[in-house]
């Protein structure tokens, strides 16, 4: 099913949420009750409220990793259930940043960034030269060939960064991504997270406890509960 | 490449328990390489005693063991007498035992025969066969372990026979054997008047089906297959092959047990790791590939050193005095393909329910998993 846009010329809608419940342990722990929410295409989002209120979980719907009980969920235009590809989505729509970096300790900083283009079957000369790009953007051209081990937590960060924009996904998943780091290096990461979805267009929704950077988005919403409960414009 | 080095980074993570996986299957390898060879080889060697200067054996219909067979010796003379037949001979075989050695084989043959004609002889003169009833012709490694020389006396089951010669082959089953004249060898047995098999030549080889049509006719208790029949059709070499491979199987059968343990093992040590590839866009087929690659690449490592102490363990037999003839070291292509195969497929077996279980990894559960 896919969504009409509302008018010409505004930006269309690149997520979108209507309803949306879920729950765990058979339905004993509610998460998300009834939760409706639009984020247009190219702008920045900060979803804030407590932990256990449910952002992680509306990341995860929206990226395909989780189902709702009820409600529906859409990206790009595209209803995401069950059936959807989810590999499309996974390869080229959505890219993920967790708050712990997520990264294959054994392999070096290129590699764990090349990971998605090896899942979608991108050229390697195509692949290298966008790492190179990002690497460049981040800062960590000089560490290509370290290990994960030998980074910073600032820069695990940064490479995670690097790895969820290697295919040029068009909306961009954060979760707490500066949630494991100091107030400098946060910040930084932060900056960056910034500059790079504005550059590239892309659509943030990041989940913070942080309001201070939550602030420096376009929108802030606010979590509690499993429900929006207001909407507030930074 | 980072697919590759995604198989390999997890494999070199667990050094030691790819280490024993490994060792599992070039065991495994080894083990089939070494029994298979061995019992083929004894086959082999068998088959060419009956075939020697021969192509067609003749032997007693539906028997289970060729030492049971009965041949009259009238069915012998008259093949022999065939105008397509080149030469018929009769032969008996016996099982005896000496002090010190339970078994030794005995071979009640003509003076004619290719065993005694075209061997080696050592000491004593071919011409002498058959001159006398309690001579007898001693396989070299028989005279050793007999300790017996030209002229002496040997004592062989209940009874004392003369050495008239000693003869080399490179068959270990003749060259620990006794030859001794065919009438001697049916008192000796009791089996007066009969021998185990006839082997026949015949003086053109396309004539091996009239042959075998003119035997079932002629005689209805016998039955006449080509060396290479027989050998595929007997049936005590259809069990030793058998029970050759469900040895090399079960080795390879635990081999395989090796590896499913190991990459179980791996898989539930990086479940999260799998939920990574997963969410960045890594299809179910993809990870089932890199659980599948690791199970490949320790079960090439695996057959590739099987080979190798394999083959070093059948020549260091070869190497040992008392197996020198009775161990076959020869191997054949096709059986190592064969190993190399089932090999690589009880690699993937094993790795069967580890890639199922990984390509089921829910991500959004697995990245809680610590």
């Amino acid at each position: 099913m896919r969504v009409t846009r509302e008018f010409d010329g505004a930006p269309s809608i690149a997520l979108r949420a209507v309803d949306l419940w879920k729950s765990y342990d058979e339905g004993t722990v509610s998460v998300l009750e009834g939760v409706d929410l639009e984020c247009l295409e190219g702008r920045s989002v900060a979803l804030c409220g407590p932990s256990g209120c449910g952002k992680s979980t509306l990341l995860h719907l929206f990226a395909g990793l989780d189902f709702p009980d009820r409600g529906k969920v859409w990206v790009n235009d595209v209803e995401i259930n069950r059936r959807s590809n989810l590999l499309q989505l996974l390869r080229h729509e959505v890219g993920f940043v967790f708050q712990l970096h997520n990264l294959i300790p054994d392999l070096t900083l290129a590699e764990n960034c090349l990971i998605p283009t090896v899942a979608a079957g991108i050229e390697r000369r195509t692949a290298r030269a966008r790492l190179l790009e990002l690497a460049e953007r981040t800062g960590l051209t000089h560490r290509l060939d370290h290990r994960i081990q030998k980074l910073s937590g600032g820069e695990r960060q940064r490479t995670a960064l690097c790895r969820a924009l290697m295919n040029r996904p068009k909306i961009l998943l954060a979760d707490e991504p500066t949630g494991s780091l100091d107030e400098q290096s946060s910040s930084m990461v932060f900056d960056l997270l910034l500059d790079l979805v504005a550059a590239e267009g892309i659509t943030l929704l990041m989940a913070t406890h942080d309001r201070s950077l939550a602030t420096r988005c376009d929108r802030l919403v606010e979590m509690h509960d499993g429900k929006i409960h207001e909407y507030a414009h930074a | 490449m980072i697919f590759l080095k995604l198989i390999m980074t997890n494999l070199c993570r667990h050094r030691i328990r790819s280490l024993i996986s490994v060792a599992g299957i070039t065991f495994s390898v080894a083990a089939m390489l070494t029994v298979v060879t061995i019992l083929q080889g004894a086959i082999g060697m068998f088959s060419r005693i009956l075939s020697n200067d021969s192509e067609i054996i003749v032997f007693e219909r539906d028997v289970s063991d060729l030492f049971f067979s009965n041949v009259p010796s009238q069915a012998a003379q008259e093949i022999s007498r065939w105008p397509l037949v080149a030469h018929a001979n009769p032969v008996l075989f016996g099982i005896v035992s000496s002090e010190g050695h339970p078994i030794i084989t005995c071979f009640g043959v003509t003076a004619t025969d290719a065993r005694i004609q075209k061997a080696e002889w050592l000491q004593g003169d071919r011409n002498s066969f058959a001159q006398r009833a309690d001579g007898v012709v001693l396989g070299a490694r028989a005279a050793e372990f007999l300790s017996a020389n030209l002229n002496s006396q040997v004592q062989i089951g209940h009874s004392s026979f003369h050495v008239i010669g000693i003869l080399k082959t490179a068959n270990g089953f003749e060259d620990g054997g006794v030859f001794m004249p065919l009438e001697s060898a049916q008192a000796f047995f009791h089996k007066e008047g009969t021998s185990s098999v006839i082997t026949v030549k015949l003086h053109n080889k396309d004539d091996a089906a009239t042959f075998k049509e003119m035997v079932k006719t002629k005689f209805p208790n016998l039955i006449a297959l080509e060396d290479a029949e027989f050998t595929r059709s007997y049936s005590q070499f259809r069990i030793l092959t058998a029970t050759a491979w469900a040895v090399g199987g079960c080795g390879l059968l635990l081999g395989g047990l090796g590896v499913a343990n190991t990459m179980i093992m791996s898989v539930f040590t990086r479940i999260r790791e799998i939920a990574i590839l997963r969410v960045n866009g890594f299809s179910h087929a993809q990870i089932g590939g890199v659980i599948f690659g690791e199970s490949a690449v320790v079960s090439v490592f695996g057959a590739i050193a099987g080979l190798l102490f394999g083959t070093c363990f059948l020549y260091a037999l070869k190497l040992i005095p008392a197996l020198d003839g009775y161990v076959d070291t020869n191997l054949h292509l096709l059986l190592v393909l064969l190993v190399l195969l089932l090999a690589l497929l009880t690699g993937v077996a094993g790795a069967l329910y580890p890639a199922v279980y990984a390509m089921r990894v829910r991500a959004v559960e697995a990245l809680r998993f610590e």
